[in-house]
């Protein structure tokens, strides 16, 4: 707010306070990218020995969550909270890999992944429709509807079990361009920038955020609030589909309980990646790299000889100190 | 209130002051709803309408109330306890390990884990300003992973649940009376009369109903979100203990499951989400509800998937039909 107090009738921004106020604006996700820098730097000196392979499974371990970020950071833009993101995933894991079983090549693959993706937007969509039209608080009603997705992902595959062409699991694996870019972050940044850079400068995107800083005023200027927290969670779907099909694709199967991990956790990512939970503020980019951070902190600690089970104590306290410092960071600020 | 407005143009329908009395007390509806939840039961099992059939569904509700309690309160400050479930396995299995060194010791060792992480929470939430959310989330977090270290560094000391808890979660006093119904009353008692008599239950009301407001009026907000997180930590360890008891066992997945019905039973029950707006009694409605929509399923014989597809539904279903019944009247 106080950034952008540019008063109608003042003089025009000069170009220094221009440059501060983009700098102050990604300041968080300069901030978040500096921490996993040094995190990676901290690896390669702990690491016995740091080869292109740490980072190959350094985004084979944070694909799946880094799209789960996507997907609820989408939704919580709106002012929304998606507690169905795991069971979504878990239940697109599962139908891809149960069509996957028999397949042996990468196109049927592909065309089986562009159905995954159209259940995950159908998904999304009845997961909007379902928070908009029963008034019900979102996070209610996706709280419910992850028991639901959770059940269906149980029918269609009681046990962990289906399976997908090597093929389609290089898509994620193998590096195929440079041995120290993996395949997987190269779809990351191909969805990212093929499905959001468009979205957020469109009519649609804009709407999702003037609906998520204050729906009233947002709805009086004539967006159509409603049809936007819809689309949100359609966004929301779409990204957990590519998560469920992350999974297939690092796992090589499906598993109905899959997701279980990443409904809280892609909110923890969320919030350290920027995003607040009041919606309206940050982008996509700051949670998919917590997503990697949250990753890659485990790893290093497990390197640096700690118990791999303080894995969840190391992330629990990595959310709240960071939100913390976050918090006193930008109240000082003003 | 609207009701009441209009009064003065018109008489009120008939259907409006059913809505209005629907609105004023909720829990009609909400005994409706498990009347027809026994009625189903009953019709599936004749022998289900019996006293040992209801001590058992009371037993079970018990840990879920006690849990949904803590809850309750946490939403009424417009805040929420993801810790919970963390919380109370971690206090259960605190208390089952040191089990062999004196009863006594073993249940405050394990309501000590409550009390901290309680502190934690309301450190970080009260002073600190985090949002609720995230802190009781992180919290869930560290607590499960020092309770995982520790419980793998602990394989040969196994784990003991004391006569006396097994006694409070699982045996019955009379007949079918659960032992476990007089603590559980205990803590309605004092929670519905503190909530609406004594100062601390006014100020969550008003705290909830609008924060700036209260810290404006020179309230000190961070003594009462401590107090709020503290209370949710021991009810925490308090359901965690009893299900331990009840079960006889201590697992480090014990309580886990509880902690998404504690926010779904305090929904269900009435409480907003956006704070100020609840009570206990309908909390204790709303785990009754889906303590018997449990017991329903299985009598039904109901695949684990299917389950979770109709309890999902169901959940749903009621929020609804609540939001709607409210909106309208």
């Amino acid at each position: 707010m106080s950034a952008a107090g540019h008063v109608a009738g003042a003089p025009a921004p000069s170009r220094a306070f221009k440059l501060r106020r983009a700098v102050s604006r990604q300041a968080w996700t300069l901030g978040v990218v500096a921490i996993l820098v040094v995190l990676l730097i901290i690896e390669a000196n702990v690491a016995p020995l740091f080869t292109s392979f740490d980072v190959q499974s350094l985004v084979i371990s944070g694909m799946p969550l880094a799209f789960a970020a996507m997907a609820q950071s989408v939704v919580v833009l709106s002012r929304g909270i998606d507690l169905s993101v795991g069971s979504v995933m878990a239940l697109t894991n599962v139908i891809a890999a149960q069509l996957m079983q028999d397949q042996k090549t990468l196109g049927s693959a592909l065309l089986i992944s562009a159905l995954v993706l159209v259940i995950g937007v159908a998904i999304g969509t009845l997961n909007g429709l379902a928070v908009v039209f029963s008034r019900v608080p979102d996070i209610v009603v996706t709280l419910a509807l992850s028991f639901v997705w959770a059940g269906v992902a149980l029918i269609v595959l009681p046990t962990p079990g289906g399976g997908s062409p090597t093929s389609f699991q290089e898509l994620s694996t193998a590096s195929d361009l440079w041995e120290w870019i993996p395949n997987g972050l190269l779809i990351l940044a191909g969805v990212y920038l093929v499905v959001w850079v468009p979205l957020r400068s469109r009519r649609i995107g804009l709407a999702m955020y003037a609906v998520g800083s204050d729906a009233t005023a947002a709805g009086l200027s004539g967006v159509q609030v409603g049809r936007t927290r819809i689309l949100a969670y359609t966004f929301g779907g779409l990204f957990a589909a590519f998560g469920g099909l992350a999974l297939t694709s690092t796992t090589g199967i499906g598993s109905p309980l899959s997701g279980e991990f990443y409904t809280l956790t892609s909110v923890a990512a969320v919030v350290i990646g920027g995003v607040s939970l009041a919606g309206g503020k940050g982008g996509l980019l700051g949670p998919i790299i917590a997503a990697f951070i949250l990753s890659a902190a485990v790893t290093v600690l497990v390197f640096a000889g700690v118990d791999a089970n303080y894995g969840q104590v190391i992330q629990g306290a990595l959310i709240v100190l960071m939100v913390m410092f976050g918090g006193l960071l930008l109240r000082r600020r003003g | 209130m609207s009701v009441a407005a209009r009064a003065e143009d018109a008489p009120p329908r008939t259907s409006d002051r059913f809505k209005a009395f629907i609105v004023d007390q909720p829990l009609v509806l909400l005994g409706a709803i498990l009347v027809l939840l026994v009625i189903a039961c009953t019709i599936k099992k004749p022998s289900y309408f019996s006293g040992d059939q209801a001590g058992a569904v009371l037993r079970y509700a018990a840990p879920l109330a006690i849990m949904a309690a803590g809850q309750t309160i946490a939403l009424l400050t417009r805040g929420i306890d993801l810790s919970m479930g963390a919380t109370a396995t971690a206090a259960a299995y605190v208390m089952a390990s040191n089990a062999s060194d004196g009863t006594v010791r073993a249940i405050a060792l394990g309501l000590g884990v409550g009390l901290a992480v309680g502190l934690a929470n309301g450190i970080g939430v009260g002073i600190f300003l985090v949002q609720p959310l995230i802190m009781t989330l992180g919290m869930a977090g560290i607590v499960t992973g020092l309770l995982t270290v520790r419980a793998s560094g602990n394989r040969l000391g196994g784990t003991n649940v004391p006569s006396i808890v097994r006694d409070v979660g699982g045996e019955s006093l009379v007949g079918f009376v659960p032992n476990s119904l007089i603590l559980w009353t205990a803590v309605s008692v004092v929670l519905i009369l503190a909530l609406r008599g004594s100062g601390f239950g006014r100020m969550l009301y008003a705290y909830g109903n609008n924060p700036t407001a209260m810290r404006m009026a020179g309230m000190r907000a961070w003594q009462l979100l401590l107090a709020t997180y503290v209370l949710s930590g021991l009810l925490a360890a308090v359901s965690g203990i009893l299900l331990a008891g009840l079960i006889n066992a201590a697992d480090l997945g014990l309580a886990d499951s509880l902690l998404l019905p504690s926010v779904a039973a305090a929904v269900i029950g009435g409480t907003s989400i956006f704070g100020g707006i609840g009570t206990y009694s309908g909390t204790i409605m709303g785990a009754l509800i889906l303590t018997v929509l449990d017991s329903l399923l299985t009598l039904l014989n109901v695949d684990d998937a299917y389950r979770q597809i109709i309890y999902g539904l169901i959940i749903l279903a009621l929020v609804t039909l609540y939001a709607q019944v409210q909106r309208r009247a």
